[in-house]
C-alpha cells in the first residue's frame, strides 16, 4: 500500500532519514482501526467504556473481556490488539503485587503509569521484539485522588480528564470536549459514554457491539469494578432513545 | 588473654550495647539513644551517634551488633533514594521501616540488629515503629530497645501519657535513656535526641552537667566548676 516507510520499517530499532519509527507508527495504525475506546475522569472517580465488535453471534455475552482490574483501586482498558492489551495488563498485576509486597503500600497511580511507559517503550529498543498494538487506559483512585492516563505504543504516557481511541477517536474526542468534566459525576459519565458511543455507530456501516464499562469512584469504596450489567443497559437504552429522539427532530 | 577485651585472646564483635526510645506526641516524634559503644569491657566510641537518618523524614534508632545495624541502614537508605525518584516525593515512614523489617526478616539467621525506625510524613503525623531482632514489625506509640531499655520498661509503662507536648515529649525521652545509663554498664557517655515534626529535624546533644541525675549518684565535688 504505501512505499513510505521502505526500508526503514522492518525494525521498531531504525530511524528513517526524517527521525520516524515506522513500526510505532504502524503499532498506532493498529490501535487506530480497532474499536473505540473511551475514558473519562469525573470528579468523583474514573469510567472507562470499550466498543467491543462482535465477531461472531455464538460469542458468549461478556466474554472477550476488554477491561481487567490491575489492583485494588486500578484498572486498564485495552484498545487494539487485545492480546497485547493482555500481556500488558498481566505486568501491570505482577507490578502491582510486587510493588505491595515490597513496600507494604498499594501502588499509586503515577508510578504505575511510569512502570508502563517504560515497559512498553521496552520493545522499540531491541531488534528481535516488536511494539505493543495497544494503548493502555489505566484508571487509578489513590491518595492523590481519581487519575486517568493513556500510555502509547512508544511509551508516551499523558494524563487526562477525558481520552478516546480507536475507529471513533475523532467523534468521541468532540463529544468529550463538550463535556464539564471537572462537575460530571461518574453515575453520569457512564450515561454520557454509552451516548457517545451510540452516536458514533453506524448502524449501517459498522458491526454490531457490545458495551464493556468498569469504573473506580468514591461510590465503589475506590476499588475497581465493572458497572453492574443493569446499569449499562440502563444507560444504553437512554442512549439509544436520545438518539432516535434526535433523529425524529432532525 | 582476657584484659583489654579485644585485643588479646577472643576477639569481641563491637556491640552498641545501648539504650535507644522513642517516643510519639501529637505532631511528631522524639527519638533518643545514649552514645556508649563497646567491645567487651573496652568503650570503643563514647560518643557515638546512634540515630541515622533514612531519607525523607524517617530516622533509625541502632541496636544490637554495630556493624549489621550499620549495613542495614546502609541498605535502607540505598532502597529509599530508588523509591523517591519513582515516587517524587518523601517516603511514608511506614515504608522505609517494613524496608528495614524485610531485612531482618530475609536475613535473620545471620543478623542481630533491634531497631526502631520512627518519624513523621504527611499522611500518618508522627510514628514509631518496632523492628526487634527476627524481624517483626509492629506500630506502637513508644518503643525502647537496647541493653539497656530492660531497666526502663517499667518508667516508660507507668509515666508515657498521650497528648504530650514536644517540649514534655523530649524530657520524657531525656529521662528515659538517663534512667538506664545509670544502671547498664553497656549504656553511657552522652544523650542524643532527634525531633522530627511537620517543620523538619532538630538534633539535641545533653552532656554531663546536662543528663539528669538520679538515687545513689555522687554528688559533684565542691571544687568542680
Amino acid at each position: 500500500m504505501s512505499g513510505v516507510g521502505s526500508g526503514y520499517d522492518l525494525a521498531a530499532t531504525t530511524f528513517s532519514p526524517d527521525g520516524r519509527l515506522f513500526q510505532l507508527e504502524y503499532a498506532g495504525k493498529a490501535v487506530d482501526s480497532a474499536g473505540t475506546v473511551v475514558g473519562l475522569r469525573c470528579k468523583d472517580g474514573v469510567v472507562l467504556g470499550v466498543e467491543k465488535v462482535i465477531r461472531s453471534k455464538l460469542l458468549v455475552k461478556g466474554s472477550n473481556r476488554h477491561v481487567h482490574s490491575v489492583d485494588t483501586g486500578m484498572g486498564i482498558a485495552v484498545a487494539g490488539v487485545l492480546p497485547d492489551g493482555r500481556y500488558m495488563v498481566n505486568r501491570a498485576i505482577s507490578e502491582a503485587a510486587n510493588y505491595k509486597s515490597f513496600y507494604g503500600q498499594p501502588m499509586l497511580g503515577h508510578v504505575m503509569c511510569d512502570r508502563l511507559s517504560q515497559f512498553m517503550h521496552l520493545f522499540s529498543l531491541y531488534g528481535g521484539v516488536r511494539p505493543m498494538g495497544t494503548t493502555v487506559f489505566l484508571a487509578a483512585y489513590d491518595r492523590n485522588g481519581p487519575q486517568l492516563y493513556q500510555i502509547e505504543p512508544s511509551g508516551i504516557s499523558q494524563r487526562y480528564f477525558g481520552c478516546a481511541s480507536g475507529k471513533g477517536r475523532q467523534q468521541a474526542r468532540t463529544e468529550i470536549e463538550k463535556l464539564d468534566l471537572k462537575e460530571l459525576t461518574c453515575a453520569q459519565a457512564v450515561k454520557e459514554i454509552a451516548r457517545i458511543m451510540y452516536t458514533i455507530h453506524d448502524e449501517t456501516k459498522d458491526k454490531p457491539f457490545e458495551l464493556e464499562m468498569s469504573w473506580v469512584s468514591d461510590d465503589t469504596g475506590r476499588k475497581h469494578v465493572r458497572v453492574p450489567e443493569e446499569v449499562v443497559s440502563a444507560a444504553v437504552e437512554e442512549a439509544k432513545r436520545a438518539i432516535e429522539e434526535a433523529d425524529m427532530s432532525d | 588473654r582476657g584484659g583489654w577485651g579485644g585485643m588479646a585472646g577472643q576477639a569481641q564483635a563491637v556491640s552498641t550495647g545501648t539504650t535507644i526510645v522513642a517516643v510519639a506526641f501529637d505532631g511528631g516524634v522524639v527519638l533518643g539513644a545514649d552514645s556508649r559503644v563497646s567491645t567487651g569491657t573496652y568503650v570503643s566510641n563514647r560518643a557515638s551517634d546512634k540515630i541515622t537518618p533514612l531519607g525523607g523524614q524517617a530516622f533509625l534508632c541502632r541496636s544490637g551488633s554495630a556493624a549489621d545495624t550499620e549495613a542495614i541502614s546502609d541498605y535502607v537508605r540505598h532502597f529509599v533514594r530508588q523509591h523517591e525518584g519513582e515516587l517524587q516525593e518523601d517516603p511514608d515512614v511506614a515504608t522505609v521501616a517494613r524496608m528495614a523489617m524485610s531485612i531482618n526478616y530475609q536475613n535473620k539467621d545471620r543478623l542481630m540488629g533491634a531497631m526502631i525506625v520512627a518519624g513523621w510524613d504527611a499522611h500518618e503525623g508522627g510514628q514509631v515503629w518496632s523492628l526487634p531482632i527476627g524481624g517483626t514489625l509492629v506500630r506502637t506509640p513508644w518503643a525502647i530497645d537496647g541493653s539497656g531499655s530492660t531497666y526502663i520498661w517499667g518508667f516508660l509503662d507507668s509515666e508515657y501519657r498521650e497528648g504530650m507536648t514536644e517540649a514534655e515529649t523530649v524530657e520524657f525521652v531525656k529521662t528515659a535513656v538517663a534512667l538506664a545509663m545509670a544502671r547498664d554498664g553497656s549504656s553511657g557517655g552522652v544523650i542524643r535526641t532527634v525531633t522530627v515534626t511537620a517543620e523538619g529535624s532538630k538534633r539535641g546533644l545533653f552532656t554531663g552537667k546536662s543528663i539528669p541525675q538520679f538515687q545513689d549518684e555522687l554528688p559533684e565535688p565542691a571544687w568542680v566548676r
